[in-house]
């Protein structure tokens, strides 16, 4: 039971909204703890995991373009790019890059996407921009058209990755289930997963489209 | 042959240098900070264990107190209009090549006898960013020093958020190896009543949500949650489809996964890469969603898994 008060530190840190790093650190050195491992030991385990780890930094390499690209006036050129499209709303332009996000991560292509290649340079400008044409944005307002461009991404992949037959997770599910002396073809898990997946997109475009009703709301008020 | 080794140098060295541009700035709180994570990077494999776990301690003080970064020099507005108007549409292909040279990558790559073939999709992703980035410098006509500038920009206004799904998934290992997940599922199996069918489904879906939500990652709740509910119960003892129960449950999982800021990769970085001012703001906006759809693969599950 007293292993578990990692998981006390973790979510009372992030209720009482201390910086999470430390809260991190914090509740992997109570762990180990309360595990009964020397002070000593616990500081090297989480060095030894935190190296272990070093793969995900690799995706940061990425910077530099979208800076530059940025200096050069992407975020500009996405908002002329919407600007002339009159048709464009926020929640449409948003329903297309969920559609598209989902679409080819169903193929696979997890990596046509991401938040700071995709989002920040293209799809969130292009939201923002046909927001402000139906009304000048406030920060509140533009900070949620960015939070759901953002979820519009994270629903995307999700919930199409794993209709996808060679992706991680299914992968994941086929090893363990062979463990355990299940053996199953990774299509049948693949095809289980496409309810949900209609599904998310119903939903998830439904509450874009909403959004956008609101939206239309403050420009008339 | 090029290998993690070889990612981790690239990748340090970019950190390295952002550090070096703080210290010449006399930002030396964000000088330390990245230059220790830097070093992770870089000596991580011939540091000691506990020399790397100080390193994370110093980042976890320092991300805590403010790294209060001197702003970097960029455009002005009207200069990024008169640029995005003379470069037109062709600002977008280096961004679109990313993507797209990293998906060349991974299928052409694994016959490569210059790259590992478990690495590939890493080695992809790099390979794009620096051919990316030379097609960037010609479009946008700046050199490599300001690409580091306008990196550096990007990675203050992240901040400590670009170390915590890294650290994250250091805390999973920490909890897995202290035997967390298994005092959860003795948990949930002890004090629930499985008497019924539906109730086993029930416990599975909205634990593989919770546990999820705990760990920031559906793949370190589902052997757990699997374990502990899903095969004995589900499928051993109701006799259900393990197809079904493995695969909505891992979604059930991802429903988790969007609301919680331990998976910190989706949720907490992009808040910090749109500058919004809620940390939570993109949680906030996924709740409903991610409500729904665990109400969706909950009955999903209900429905079909016992039925053969």
């Amino acid at each position: 039971m007293l292993v578990l008060s990692g998981i006390a530190v973790v979510v009372l840190g992030f209720a009482l909204r201390a910086n999470p790093l430390l809260v991190v650190v914090v509740a992997a050195l109570v762990t180990g703890l309360t595990a009964g491992m020397h002070p000593g030991a616990v500081v090297a385990m989480l060095g030894h995991a935190f190296v272990a780890n070093r793969f995900i930094a690799v995706a940061w390499l990425v910077l530099p373009v979208i800076g530059l690209l940025e200096r050069g006036g992407i975020r500009e050129r996405a908002r002329i790019l919407i600007g002339r499209l009159r048709a464009a709303t926020p929640g449409r332009v948003l329903i297309l890059y969920l559609a598209l996000r989902q679409i080819s991560a169903t193929l696979g292509l997890v990596a046509l996407g991401g938040h700071v290649q995709m989002v920040r340079p293209l799809i969130a400008p292009m939201a923002e921009a046909a927001a402000e044409r139906q009304a000048p944005l406030d920060a509140e307002t533009r900070d949620r058209v960015r939070a759901y461009a953002a979820s519009a991404d994270n629903v995307g992949v999700f919930f199409g990755e794993d209709v996808f037959v060679a992706i991680g997770s299914i992968l994941l599910i086929k090893g363990f289930l062979e463990q355990n002396g299940i053996v199953v073809a990774p299509i049948r898990l693949s095809v289980w997963a496409i309810p949900t997946a209609l599904i998310a997109f119903a939903v998830h475009a439904t509450r874009l489209w909403l959004f956008d009703r609101r939206l239309k709301a403050r420009s008339k008020a | 042959m090029i290998g993690l080794d070889a990612l981790y140098l690239l990748t340090g060295a970019l950190f390295a240098a952002f550090a070096l541009q703080h210290a010449l700035a006399r930002s030396w709180r964000s000088a330390v900070f990245w230059g220790c994570f830097a070093a992770t990077m870089l000596g991580g494999s011939v540091f000691s264990d506990t020399v790397n776990g100080a390193l994370v301690i110093v980042l976890a003080v320092l991300g805590a107190a403010g790294l209060r970064p001197k702003p970097v020099k960029t455009t002005d507005l009207e200069t990024r209009q008169r640029s995005a108007a003379r470069s037109g549409n062709l600002l977008f292909l280096p961004a679109l090549a990313v993507p797209a040279i990293t998906l060349a990558g991974t299928l052409l790559l694994p016959g490569s006898r210059f790259v590992d073939a478990k690495q590939v999709t890493l080695v992809s992703l790099a390979l794009a960013s620096v051919v990316s980035l030379v097609l960037a410098m010609g479009i946008v006509r700046a050199g490599p020093y300001a690409a580091l500038s306008e990196g550096r920009r990007l990675v203050d206004s992240i901040g400590w958020a670009a170390v915590l799904p890294q650290l994250l998934a250091a805390l999973g290992g920490i909890f897995a190896a202290a035997g967390v997940g298994q005092v959860i599922a003795h948990l949930t199996t002890a004090y629930i009543p499985m008497t019924l069918p539906v109730v086993a489904v029930v416990a599975y879906t909205i634990g593989m949500a919770l546990f999820t939500f705990v760990m920031g990652n559906a793949f370190a709740a589902f052997p757990v949650m699997t374990a502990g509910i899903g095969l004995p119960l589900i499928v051993g003892k109701f006799g259900g489809d393990p197809v079904v129960m493995a695969a909505v449950g891992m979604l059930s999982g991802f429903c988790g996964t969007l609301m919680t800021p331990m998976a910190a990769n989706f949720n907490i970085v992009p808040a910090a890469v749109l500058d919004l001012k809620d940390r939570n703001g993109v949680i906030k906006v996924q709740i409903p969603t991610a409500l729904l759809l665990l109400a969706a693969n909950t009955t999903i599950m209900a429905i079909f898994v016992y039925h053969r």
